[in-house]
């Protein structure tokens, strides 16, 4: 399986561990030329969503991303991956991919200091440990949006189809079960 | 929440700022300009390095209010120094929510012998080092983010290149040692021996390690990400140049693409005028000497 995992900025070594230790073969994307057909799947890292947002867009990769994901391309965004995969941000103007319908708030623990960790309760995956950086949560999931985790009644995880997005950081943790998730929904499709 | 657990926290926040630029502000309007330009966070102070350079006398922490104005104006970390030692202006920059403190010695120290047990703290630290050995004792005092000393405020790199070429040789050094050889090393590194071992079975820090200091071009972020920056600070090369927001996009996507020349060479076209620098023969106040 080869998995793109997008370098533009943030945490994408660390995905790249975790696909690598789940036997995929990872390619990482920072130009438009590198997002090419033959990938089986891809992953949106954490990082910051104002900067990623921005490299996509100057590259010439949101357009050529949103109709993959539209034509089926699984997808896993994980913080600001969320962001950038939301039909709409609460608190900001921007969209950015816009593929998946569900309602992001930013920030929405605040600063650095409501950065927290707790048991998550991952459906079909069980408790979890879930590490939140300055993150986001889903206010709102449309109706084919399957919740997948809340934590304190906010939503924190979500699949929809072939998109599959945390507010929280799996790829911090040394737990591949998130991954692993995301790999058999890319064999699902092959 | 345990300490080790807010550590972990603290670490977690810099691995997300990888690839990314953090840039010196000193009003809100050149937070969004850095925010806009693709700034993965921004440093709230004063006045910038060359400028504290040029005034001379003792220089302090920033005005909270003007920390809190940029924090306002932007949605990304924003972060702030305070004097390597000075453990109440810490807990003020504690107190307004800071991001990130950087125990800096761009500042003047507040104490000649000890840093800031960072520990105490819920906040995370970003502290200076020249070598491993000053590295690991940051860390060792709680630090959760390296970046080089570099020489601030001149526009100069060859101080930023000169530690992480250090830094990475020692490590690579580390690395290659015979396991019953790390207790020897920790002992002339004056750090606990179980973050030489981290070192050892790593081959790097067990924080993200960034480049500071004299980066004011396209070409000097890209050389700094090939020497083994994981990021890039740059101060005064910015808002002390002819267009800042070009100049910061530029930065930007230098650091994304650090390693394609044919990328690097389009940015750095048509940039106006760099910082005026300084060369290090020139200066009188050598900061990387400040806190070891």
């Amino acid at each position: 399986m080869k998995a793109g995992i997008f370098a533009l900025q943030g945490a994408f070594i660390e995905h790249e561990h975790a696909m690598q230790a789940l036997g995929a073969d990872c390619v990482e994307i920072r130009r438009r030329a590198q997002f090419t057909d033959g990938l089986d799947c891809i992953i949106l890292p954490g990082g910051e969503s104002t900067v990623q947002g921005k490299l996509l867009r100057e590259e010439g990769l949101l357009e050529p991303v949103r109709a993959a994901i539209m034509g089926g391309l699984p997808v896993f965004g994980t913080c600001a991956g969320l962001i950038l995969l939301a039909r709409e941000l609460s608190n900001d103007e921007n969209v950015y991919l816009g593929t998946m319908d569900v309602c992001v708030r930013r920030n929405a623990y605040g600063r650095q200091l409501g950065s927290f960790r707790c048991d998550a309760d991952i459906k079909g995956i069980g408790s979890f440990p879930a590490v939140f950086i300055r993150a986001p949560y889903i206010e709102q999931a449309g109706a084919g949006v399957d919740v997948l985790a809340a934590v304190n009644g906010k939503i924190v995880a979500a699949r929809q189809g072939n998109m599959l997005a945390t507010a929280f950081h799996p790829e911090l943790t040394g737990d591949l079960r998130v991954h692993a998730l995301f790999c058999g929904m890319a064999r699902g499709r092959a | 929440m345990a300490r080790e657990d807010r550590w972990e926290l603290n670490k977690n926040l810099a691995q997300m700022l990888k690839g990314g630029v953090i840039m010196d502000v000193t009003t809100p309007e050149q937070a969004q300009i850095a925010e806009q330009a693709g700034a993965c966070a921004v440093m709230a102070l004063e006045r910038i390095p060359a400028d504290i350079r040029a005034a001379g006398g003792v220089s302090r922490m920033s005005d909270p209010k003007m920390i809190k104005g940029i924090q306002n104006a932007v949605s990304i970390p924003v972060m702030a120094k305070c004097r390597i030692g000075h453990i109440a202006e810490a807990q003020i920059l504690q107190a307004i929510e800071i991001d990130y403190i950087d125990e800096s010695e761009v500042l003047s120290p507040a104490d000649d012998v000890y840093h800031i047990d960072k520990r105490q703290f819920d906040v995370p630290f970003v502290c200076g080092a020249r070598d491993l050995g000053e590295a690991l004792r940051r860390i060792a005092e709680g630090a959760s983010m390296i970046r080089t000393k570099g020489e601030p405020g001149t526009g100069d790199v060859v101080q930023a290149v000169r530690h992480m070429r250090l830094m990475m040789s020692e490590i690579r050094k580390v690395v290659a040692m015979r396991e019953d050889e790390l207790y020897e090393e920790a002992k002339q590194l004056a750090v606990p021996y179980e973050l030489v071992r981290y070192v050892h079975e790593n081959g790097k820090l067990p924080v993200v390690n960034f480049a500071a200091g004299g980066v004011a071009t396209p070409a000097d972020a890209a050389l700094m990400m090939q020497l083994g920056a994981e990021g890039v600070f740059v101060g005064s090369g910015i808002f002390k140049s002819g267009n800042p927001a070009k100049r910061a996009r530029a930065i930007v996507q230098a650091v994304t693409n650090y390693d394609n020349p044919a990328i690097l060479a389009e940015l750095s076209e048509d940039l106006g005028e760099a910082m005026v620098g300084i060369n290090e023969q020139e200066i009188k106040l050598l900061m990387a000497e400040r806190g070891k």
